[in-house]
């Protein structure tokens, strides 16, 4: 098995369309909560080949999307601090905070340096024992599990300049507060292949049990979706709800133990901000007190000014799936992949880029 | 003579003579060269083509190739897709003070045998030592001119609706086997880089049909890129069909594991040709005789509708639009 090359057979997609098409009679409306499947859904054209009864809708799974502006400013607010070198994950680089970017603050002058892994950011600091390190831990369940190895690692090897400005969030309670809303009516929710991976299906199971609403687990090649949609469309039409893995060679229903005793050791449950969402709680990883000697937050003064929100600019609603791209005043004329001005735009993950880069509304 | 580069060998004094002499002029010898005058003086006859590139890639050797290789397929390439005979090279080093003469000597030789497999010669060049940190090991910059054959029209901007869109072969290896040893990045593939000089190959194109209307090198910014540069300068719309696309299977799974697109993946040996529809056939035909284009395949075709515009079949059946590289994937790729 080769992995990719069977996921994204015309043939079997075929198939697929054919028994969704045939299969769907109720109408529905789907949320894809996570950047990577809005994506895939993007790249290879899904939504035309879906029969009319069935409504696709991007949700909040991106992470630097639903990062809030005064969590933004903070991490260029460290950036300014003399002797901080921040490392980051690339494309955090670009993401419009209120007034800057850490793209701009590094052109005038600030240590930014982009790394592929938590542990480039540990050999940094080794690297510069006189200036301190602080990563950006943005990311869902499948990031904050290598940031707390990254933490014990560093403890372990007693590197006392490595710090972590911890924005991480947890999945589930942002579904709890969207439905709480009232805002969106779903009849099915695509849950992300890779968090679902580290924190396996029963979280998931409240929204089935409680909200009545089909949960199928996907993975991220285009065949993966379809298969999604048609468990689904399954679920929809049977008058079911329940929560399934489709993504069986990534998920098992327990998750993770060894990835999620890691974060439980170094993070404790806190309220976190969303954009578009405001604070929720239980929706963040906090540093535990133990591990507080390398949680940015608690070693550096940091004065930000009150956070702004860009004129016109409707991530959030986007964000919250009430609003799409293409509603937005500003998508592809002021606002491009070349100059973002919200961060939908920017990440590979969000709707705005996928929308601009793959045609969406504007047809292919 | 000592092992690493010093600053002196960029002095113009003896050292730098020496480096020259031994390591350059032997090297690539050739008459032209060999009088070490100022310019290179040659007679041309016909349309000449003319070109320059800066090769700054890191790291300086890659799987199947290296930096001296790449500023000649690099500038070669630039010319065939003029549809230039390409004749004659410079070769410019910048070289960072402490590099290793054997380094040097390992690209120097490279840059012999890839002028050599090309048929052109490098005639006037140049060597300058910066202080350390001032550039990384080593960077090249090659110019180069070549003559177009009477009655060859090729340009970018010559595209026409019902054209066909022909690729010689499978996307993306170069930009995949140089990140592959990237400091920081390395993985394990048995991936090469496709760098590869295609004046050959474009000269053979050309004996099938002179009618060729535009040739392009997709390198940085991918086969995405050059269509969509093709489409914007033709004023014509292009449609390519996602499975007729070359990719190997390991260049499929580096780019899932990295989150980039094939289409946008940086090449050094592939050329996209856009032909007549009733050349089409035996330009392909010419393609499959030569070894850097066994996988020629049509991909697509050009059209009249939304000019500018670049769409993909993608493998699903459905459309959707390819857009122009944003940014840079990764710096330095070549």
């Amino acid at each position: 098995m080769k992995y990719i090359t069977e996921f994204r057979s015309s043939e079997l997609g075929e198939g697929l369309v054919a028994r969704i098409q045939q299969r769907s009679k109720k109408k529905a409306r789907f949320m894809e909560f996570c950047g990577g499947h809005t994506v895939t859904i993007f790249r290879y054209g899904i939504r035309q080949l879906l029969p009319s009864t069935i409504e696709m809708v991007s949700g909040p799974g991106c992470p630097i999307c639903v990062t809030a502006n005064a969590d933004l400013d903070k991490a260029i607010a460290l950036s300014q601090i003399p002797g901080v070198i921040i490392a980051t994950f690339g494309d955090m680089l670009k993401v419009p905070g209120s007034r800057s970017s850490l793209e701009k603050a590094k052109a005038e002058g600030a240590e930014v340096q982009t790394v592929y892994s938590t542990m480039d950011a540990l050999d940094i600091a080794g690297a510069n024992p006189d200036k301190s390190v602080v990563f950006l831990g943005i990311g869902f369940e499948t990031t904050a599990p290598t940031i707390a190895a990254s933490i014990l690692q560093a403890e372990e090897k007693g590197i006392k300049n490595y710090h972590v400005l911890s924005l991480h969030k947890v999945c589930p309670p942002v579904i709890r507060a969207l439905l709480d809303s009232g805002e969106v009516e779903l009849q099915g929710l695509v849950c992300p292949g890779h968090v679902s991976a580290i924190i396996g299906s029963h979280p998931w199971e409240f929204i089935a049990r409680e909200y009545g609403i089909p949960c199928v687990i996907s993975g991220f090649e285009p065949l993966d979706i379809l298969q999604c949609v048609e468990m689904l469309v399954e679920q929809v039409e049977k008058g079911e709800s329940r929560v399934e893995i489709a993504y069986k060679r990534g998920v098992r229903p327990e998750g993770n133990q060894i990835a999620l005793k890691l974060m439980e050791r170094v993070f404790e449950p806190s309220p976190a901000r969303w954009r578009g969402m405001g604070e929720i709680a239980g929706s963040g990883l906090k540093i535990r007190s133990k591990y507080q000697r390398f949680d940015a937050e608690a070693n550096f003064d940091i004065k930000t000014a009150p956070a702004v929100e860009h004129k016109g600019c409707i991530c959030g609603d986007i964000l919250r799936g009430v609003k799409t791209p293409a509603d937005c005043k500003l998508f592809a004329k002021a606002c491009t992949p070349e100059n973002p001005i919200g961060p939908c735009m920017v990440s590979a993950e969000g709707s705005c880029s996928a929308y601009y880069l793959y045609g969406g509304e504007r047809g292919g | 003579m000592a092992d690493k580069i010093l600053l002196a060998h960029g002095s113009g004094g003896k050292l730098a003579h020496d480096l020259v002499e031994k390591s350059f002029v032997r090297a690539l010898a050739n008459p032209l060269l060999d009088k070490l005058d100022d310019s290179a003086v040659f007679d041309v006859s016909g349309k000449m083509a003319f070109t320059t590139d800066s090769y700054v890639v890191s790291p300086i050797f890659f799987p199947g190739g290296d930096i001296g290789k790449l500023a000649v397929c690099g500038t070669v390439n630039d010319l065939a897709t003029s549809g230039a005979r390409p004749m004659y090279l410079s070769l410019s080093f910048i070289i960072e003070e402490g590099l290793s003469l054997k380094e040097l000597e390992k690209v120097v030789n490279s840059v012999r045998a890839t002028a050599g497999e090309a048929g052109v010669e490098i005639v006037t060049g140049d060597t300058k030592v910066v202080t350390r940190g001032s550039a990384d090991k080593l960077f090249i910059n090659t110019a180069g001119v070549g003559v177009i054959p009477e009655g060859v029209n090729i340009s970018g901007s010559n595209a026409k609706p019902g054209d066909k869109v022909i690729l010689n072969g499978a996307i993306g290896d170069h930009g995949i086997a140089v990140v592959s040893k990237r400091e920081g990045l390395s993985f394990a593939t048995k991936l090469k880089s496709d760098c590869a000089p295609l004046g050959g190959l474009v000269a053979d194109m050309l004996k099938a049909s002179p009618n060729i209307h535009a040739l392009r090198d997709p390198t940085r910014g991918g086969l995405a890129t050059s269509l969509n540069e093709l489409a914007q300068q033709s004023k014509v719309s292009i449609r390519i069909e996602e499975k007729e696309i070359p990719v190997r299977e390991e260049v499929l799974a580096a780019c899932e594991m990295l989150g980039f697109d094939p289409l946008y993946v940086a090449n050094e040996g592939r050329m996209i040709a856009i032909v007549p529809p009733e050349d089409a056939d035996k330009v392909l035909k010419a393609m499959h005789q030569k070894k850097n284009a066994n996988d020629a395949a049509i991909i697509g075709e050009v059209g009249a509708e939304t000019p500018g515009r670049v769409a993909m079949k993608t493998v699903l059946g459905s459309s959707r639009i390819v857009d122009m590289m944003v940014g840079d994937l990764l710096p330095r790729i070549c």
